[in-house]
């Protein structure tokens, strides 16, 4: 537990292990909620989940309650959902159109969609000659520090200093070129509904395991072999249509523990990684065919084979996001408390794709990622004895020691070393990102 | 009056068929084209092409089944019961070949090691009259609470 008052928090980190109490005190979660979650930039939402002027949704930064809402100018503003006057939320449903403008449900007080006080009921008799008024910037809804879109992807950060959001995502920006290229007209649109699941584990236990390569063959046994059954017969009576999603859950069994080792994890500054691994989306049947010739219609066949040809798994956005391009979905984590936290899990449809390739997305979107998920649910038990086995008195670190000494360091880029895709270098570039953050406050108001 | 006792029965039989793990006696209740769905919004009307909470053919069932039945289903190894009440039935329509669409409402228990939980809501069943009784050619599953953030998952069908 936290003894010092103000203990350096980078002593729990070594370059190879961590301590458990970076998983389970309440006390060091909530200060990683002010130095990283409410300072760096954080996954909102996507443009498209707010077309229309007055279209909202509630979005959780950290442990704050905010709200997305597309402006009358088309512009996305991101505010705190609370109302200025005596603290009120101002929506309580998760998303919805407010109209010309948003009205607390308490007083009446209204605002317009960048925030801005627009009306007091009274306000003449009730103000005159107060501090209260349309010019004080108190009596409006208080705005994130800083909102940035890139491709339609919408982040706020709630600090006003810190670097640029194309800055902060560096090379994991390819999450989002690799998703929206991939459409022939270069843009993506959300497909409504997304799918919340709650864990009971700290956040970043969902975090390392996105990009764990040791423990698919494993915690996923069970749904790889039985996928991996039905194919088989599937395949003697040669149908063949499904085989595509079934051959994404067997891969759970046919792709065993050593051979993960070739794929490979590049770390990046921030905490960021991305995980390569061909996922095997060029099958040569019609529907695949009839993508590629819209495909190589709008790009022309050189880009065409850059794009479908990205070697990419999973890409990480440290500290919230995990995003699966090649299949067109994410998965935002929204913290709870320490030992509990919600994801949000997406799907985005190609524009101008064929409705079969949308399909085929979809299947692994429902078998993988909804409620009944035939795949999530041995990470989530995972997640809950994990969380469970740090909080006894067992032991008093978390090992990341798998391959440690042998990845490959240039410029700050962190490789997995060759056939070492196994490596644990995701959780220890993670961690450095993680300690660097809880080091000292770097928010400004 | 027959149909509509006929019609009990099936969905009587069908829960006892969940309630006591009879994966593939309950997956012999379905149409060989038969779907079982659960949208994440009731105002879904089609499972075809949208996010679907479960939106089966018999061939994903039995992968359901077959991963449930292994021995490294981690998740699905503890102790876990469950208890459906099926009611308030009704038949909406009934063709003459005796074809039924039928509407009734479930309460379902579950136990999950020392938890238990309640999901509750509604089906629609679109019953095939065959030789042996009913076939099941789609059962729309409506939780009452299909967009809540769920607080682990489902794992089998309810
Ligand atoms: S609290 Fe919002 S108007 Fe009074
Ligand atoms: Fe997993």
């Amino acid at each position: 537990m936290l003894k010092e008052r103000n203990p350096d928090l980078s002593r729990y980190v070594e370059p190879d292990r961590v301590r458990k109490e970076v998983y389970t005190d309440a006390e060091i979660f909530e200060r990683e909620m002010e130095r990283i979650h409410e300072t760096v930039w954080i996954y909102c939402g996507h443009e498209s989940q707010v077309p229309k002027a007055g279209d909202y949704c509630a979005v959780q930064i950290g442990r704050q309650p905010m709200i997305m809402v597309r402006g009358k100018d088309r512009k996305v503003n991101v505010l705190y959902n609370r109302c200025p006057h005596r603290g009120n939320m101002i929506v309580g449903d998760r998303k919805g159109n407010t109209g010309e403008q948003f009205r607390c449900s308490y007083h009446a007080w209204t605002f317009h969609h960048d925030g801005k006080l627009k009306n007091i009921p009274m306000m003449e008799s009730g103000y005159a000659g107060t501090r209260y008024g349309k010019d004080n910037p108190d009596c409006s809804m208080k705005k994130a520090a800083r909102v940035e879109s890139y491709r339609g992807f919408v982040f706020a950060s709630l600090s006003s200093s810190g670097p640029s959001l194309k800055d902060f995502l560096g090379k994991s920006i390819v999450a989002f070129d690799d998703m929206c290229d991939r459409a022939p007209g270069g843009e993506v649109e959300v497909v409504p509904n997304c799918f919340r699941v709650i864990q009971h584990s700290n956040w970043k236990l969902f975090m390392e395991n996105q990009i764990d390569a040791l423990h698919p063959s494993v915690t996923h046994q069970s749904t790889g072999r039985a996928a991996h059954e039905v194919e088989k017969i599937l395949a003697k009576n040669a149908k063949g249509g499904e085989a595509l999603s079934y051959h994404m859950l067997s891969a759970f069994a046919t792709v065993t523990i050593d051979k993960w080792d070739n794929f490979q994890t590049i770390n990046y500054p921030h905490g960021h990684c991305i995980l390569t691994g061909y996922m095997g989306l060029r099958p040569q049947d019609p529907d695949t065919k009839a993508y590629d010739k819209v495909m190589i219609k709008a790009y022309g066949r050189k880009r065409f084979e850059e794009i479908v040809g990205v070697n990419i798994h999973h890409v990480l956005v440290y500290p919230g996001l995990s995003v699966q391009s090649p299949l067109q979905q994410l998965r935002a984590v929204r913290p709870l408390g320490v030992d509990r936290t919600l994801t949000e899990i997406w799907h985005f449809r190609l524009k101008g794709a064929p409705e079969a390739i949308y399909r085929r997305s979809l299947a692994y979107y429902n078998l993988v990622n909804s409620p009944a998920t035939l795949i999530n649910a041995d990470d989530l038990e995972n997640f809950w004895k994990c969380h469970t086995g740090l909080s006894s008195d067992g032991g008093d670190w978390v090992s990341f020691g798998r391959h440690h000494g042998r990845d490959i360091e240039e410029k700050g880029v962190v490789s997995s070393g060759p056939n070492m895709g196994t490596s644990e270098a995701p959780m220890r570039n993670q961690m450095k990102a993680w300690a660097k953050y809880m080091k000292e406050e770097t928010r400004t108001p | 009056m027959k149909a509509q006792y006929d019609v009990e029965q099936f969905l009587y039989k069908q829960s006892e068929l969940l309630d006591t793990k009879n994966w593939q006696g309950w997956i012999d209740l379905f149409a060989p084209d038969g779907i079982y769905w659960m949208p994440p919004d009731a105002s879904y009307e089609t499972w075809d092409g949208q996010p679907a909470i479960f939106a089966e053919d018999k061939n994903l069932m039995t992968v359901r089944m077959l991963r449930v039945l292994h021995p490294d289903a981690w998740s699905q190894r503890p102790l876990w019961e469950t208890n459906h009440v099926v009611s308030n039935v009704s038949i909406l329509k009934a063709s003459k070949n005796g074809d039924v669409e039928v509407r009734s409402r479930f309460h379902m228990m579950e136990l999950r090691r020392d938890d238990v939980r309640h999901f509750a809501g509604s089906y629609f069943h679109k019953l095939k009259k065959t030789k042996s009784g009913y076939a099941i050619k789609l059962q729309r599953v409506d939780m009452t609470n299909a967009q809540a953030a769920y607080d682990y998952v489902l794992q089998v069908w309810v």
